[in-house]
């Protein structure tokens, strides 16, 4: 009896899902600091992708700046470029956390407030400084 | 013939230990906060390395071939491009290497992963190595 007790545990409350939480800043910054980085890591294909095209001649390097500028592909851009930025300024903040500041509800709050308004201000900066300069370096 | 067995040493008492081994403080798991402090060491350079790299960059969006080759052998975007390289090399298999390990539990597709992590890595980086150093010393 105790044997077959064992074998088949009774189903046991499970701790919280995230699903269950309602989202708060800084637990979904920290989310999305996990998926920027995953997403960097995939991207290092877009740098490694253009660097040979440029490596490789002027006829590659046509076909592959095509794609890049075309709608889709410069939307990929954009989202890398956000990805970048937001990972790097949530990374200033886990420095910050690092060491042992900024950990009152208060300051987490603004930390991850602040590194998602940053992060999108500075993609729109850099995207409007890169397109004016078009080609004009 | 009198050999005197020491007892056993209680877990507490730790004489298992060689000092040399206490000194180390890396215990059983051989590594200690390498993994900690190398993320750290290399998202500061990171960060210094894509501000450089990315200026530089941005202002190359929609140019044509011939200026982003010339800016492109310039040791001015070539060299700080092939130190983040390194640097997120490093970065990047650390990160993954956490996803990966919070995540899969089965030690089989762990390890195959954690392979592939390392694999994944090493292309990607050298590929982009050989890109620029072909455009920095060679046609």
């Amino acid at each position: 009896m105790a044997n077959a007790d064992m074998q088949r545990p009774k189903a046991r409350p499970l701790s919280p899902h995230l699903q269950i939480y309602s989202p708060l800043i800084n637990m979904v910054m920290s989310i999305v600091h996990r998926i920027t980085g995953a997403a960097l890591y995939v991207g290092t294909l877009l740098l490694a992708w253009w660097l040979v095209a440029i490596a490789s001649g002027p006829d590659y390097f046509a076909y592959v700046n095509g794609i890049m500028g075309s709608p889709l592909g410069l939307i990929v851009l954009l989202g890398y470029s956000w990805a970048l930025l937001h990972h790097m300024i949530g990374g200033i903040r886990h420095l910050i956390w690092d060491t042992g500041r900024g950990f009152d509800l208060a300051s987490v709050d603004r930390l991850s407030w602040g590194t998602i308004i940053l992060s999108l201000a500075l993609t729109v900066m850099l995207w409007i400084w890169g397109l004016s300069m078009r080609g004009g370096i | 013939m009198s050999t005197t067995l020491r007892p056993t040493p209680s877990p507490t008492e730790a004489r298992i230990r060689t000092p040399l081994a206490k000194a180390r403080g890396l215990g059983s798991a051989k590594s200690g906060t390498d993994h900690f402090w190398l993320q750290r060491v290399t998202a500061v350079s990171n960060f210094v390395l894509v501000v450089v790299v990315l200026l530089q960059i941005a202002r190359l969006a929609g140019a044509d071939y011939a200026t982003v080759k010339t800016a492109m052998k310039s040791p001015l975007l070539s060299l700080p491009l092939l130190l983040l390289v390194l640097s997120g090399m490093v970065h990047m298999r650390l990160g993954m290497q956490t996803i990966i390990e919070d995540y899969f539990h089965s030690e089989g597709r762990k390890v195959l992963l954690l392979m592939l992590n390392t694999f994944f890595v090493i292309l990607v980086g050298l590929t982009c190595v050989y890109a620029v150093a072909k455009l920095s010393f060679g046609a």
